[in-house]
């Protein structure tokens, strides 16, 4: 079954909803591939839940963009686009590599993620705030545990230390994009609806140095930021994997419905 | 488009008719709410979905009744379960009603009544308080195993003291 098509260019607010739940449905697929596969049970058990916590966010911010673009429903837009109208920074869709991978993927977006809801519960757009507003408290946990885990593993064992840093510098690059603001992003701070993204980088930074200084890490120095996910210009080339296997069902048997 | 086939028949089922009161005459308001604050929670159902605190209204449209229904988290899988079991229980007693799903407000642990806690701790869970004591002996030498549990709303606890591990809600406000 092949893709829907959306309008181009598509409205402002739209491309803005399909930002913020392209990036909570590209990282909780990302995160449900541990289930079963986790180091240990209650981690497992953990990694599920957070993964449940931004698919049902997803729901959230995909149901609104489905109304601001015509499509039928959150998972038309979820399961019939194909990857280059997907809209999530390119941070979310690295692939899991090893736990400290993960992790610390997850501490970077997460310490974007509340700032980015606690600023949208104030949204002219009273949806928006809503939205924000239940999914902040979720994402609260969910900066907890991660930033728990990062100092617990960074400061932890020689072995723990050097797949945590390895992981800093492998992911390090992809942070800026998470900063990064263009037309979209002018436009809904222009209606009152999100404040642009660069606002968001001195919480990112109060609650991202601190902990990486406590878990003994250390930044590595970047010289070009990679970014093209949350424009749809340039994905990695690990997304459409990912999207294939997320998708194959819908595609294959029309949306599902039949059994 | 392929259409969704019809579910297999249950064996002893019978449907129920949904239709209104012949009379016309909707139930009292009283009885409206002793019914609504009857019905468990699919996944505890040691708690009703009114101890839960997820039933946030209802209002009648013309002969149907109205449900504003919340969920807990928002990925929670017993949503749908929540909001079926809201509309079955009113369907068999006769009263056609709709479900709406609200998320402002959002659903907050404060909301779980004090009948709701007592409840939780008899079942076995740790209510969500902010001090945490065992729910079989009571003890307060306990510590967090997972900040994750069996359900988004839970924790993995243990006691120091008996030894048992245990359940707890996890404070959501």
């Amino acid at each position: 079954m092949g893709a829907i098509a959306l309008p181009d260019p598509l409205p402002a607010k739209a491309e803005f909803l399909l930002r913020m739940g392209d990036a909570t449905l590209v990282l909780g697929h990302r995160i449900s591939e541990w289930c079963g596969h986790a180091p240990a049970l209650e981690e497992d058990v953990a990694l599920a839940n957070v993964a449940l916590d931004l698919i049902g966010q997803t729901q959230l911010w995909l149901g609104y963009a489905a109304e601001e673009t015509g499509a039928a429903d959150a998972d038309a837009l979820a399961f019939r686009r194909d990857v280059w109208d997907f809209r999530n920074p390119l941070l979310v869709e690295r692939p899991n590599g090893d736990f400290a991978h993960t992790i610390l993927r997850s501490f970077l977006f997460d310490a974007w993620h509340l700032p980015r809801l606690d600023r949208l519960t104030g949204s002219a757009d009273d949806r928006v705030a809503g939205i924000a507003a239940k999914a902040a408290k979720e994402v609260a946990y969910h900066l907890e545990r991660s930033r728990g885990l990062v100092v617990a593993l960074g400061d932890g064992t020689a072995e723990s230390h050097d797949r945590m840093q390895a992981a800093l510098d492998r992911l390090w690059p992809y942070a800026g994009e998470l900063f990064e603001t263009d037309a979209t992003d002018a436009a809904m701070a222009e209606a009152g609806v999100a404040d642009e993204p660069p606002a968001l980088r001195p919480a990112w930074e109060a609650t991202v140095l601190p902990a990486l200084a406590a878990a003994t890490l250390a930044p590595p120095e970047v010289v070009r930021f990679q970014a093209g996910g949350r424009t749809g210009r340039r994905h990695t080339e690990h997304l459409g994997p990912m999207l294939a296997q997320m998708q194959w069902l819908q595609r294959s048997y029309p949306d599902a419905s039949a059994w | 488009m392929v259409s969704r086939p019809a579910p297999a028949p249950v064996d002893g089922w019978t449907p129920r008719s949904a239709q209104p009161d012949p009379s016309g005459a909707r139930p009292p308001d009283a009885r409206i709410e002793a019914w609504l604050s009857a019905i468990p929670d699919p996944e505890i159902p040691a708690i009703t979905l009114a101890d839960l605190g997820v039933i946030r209204g209802w209002t009648w449209v013309g002969d149907v009744l109205h449900v504003s229904v919340t969920p807990t988290y928002s990925g929670c899988p017993a949503t749908a379960a929540i909001e079926l079991a809201v509309e079955t229980a009113l369907r068999d007693r006769g009263v056609p009603a709709t479900v709406e799903r609200v998320i402002t407000p959002p659903w907050s642990t404060d909301w779980i009544t004090p009948e709701g806690h007592a409840k939780l701790e008899a079942y076995g869970i740790a209510p969500p308080t902010d001090g945490v004591r065992c729910p079989r002996c009571h003890a307060a030498r306990v510590h967090e195993v997972s900040r994750f549990g069996s359900t988004p709303c839970k924790a993995q606890w243990r006691c120091d003291a008996c030894g048992e591990p245990f359940d707890r809600f996890k404070c959501h406000r």
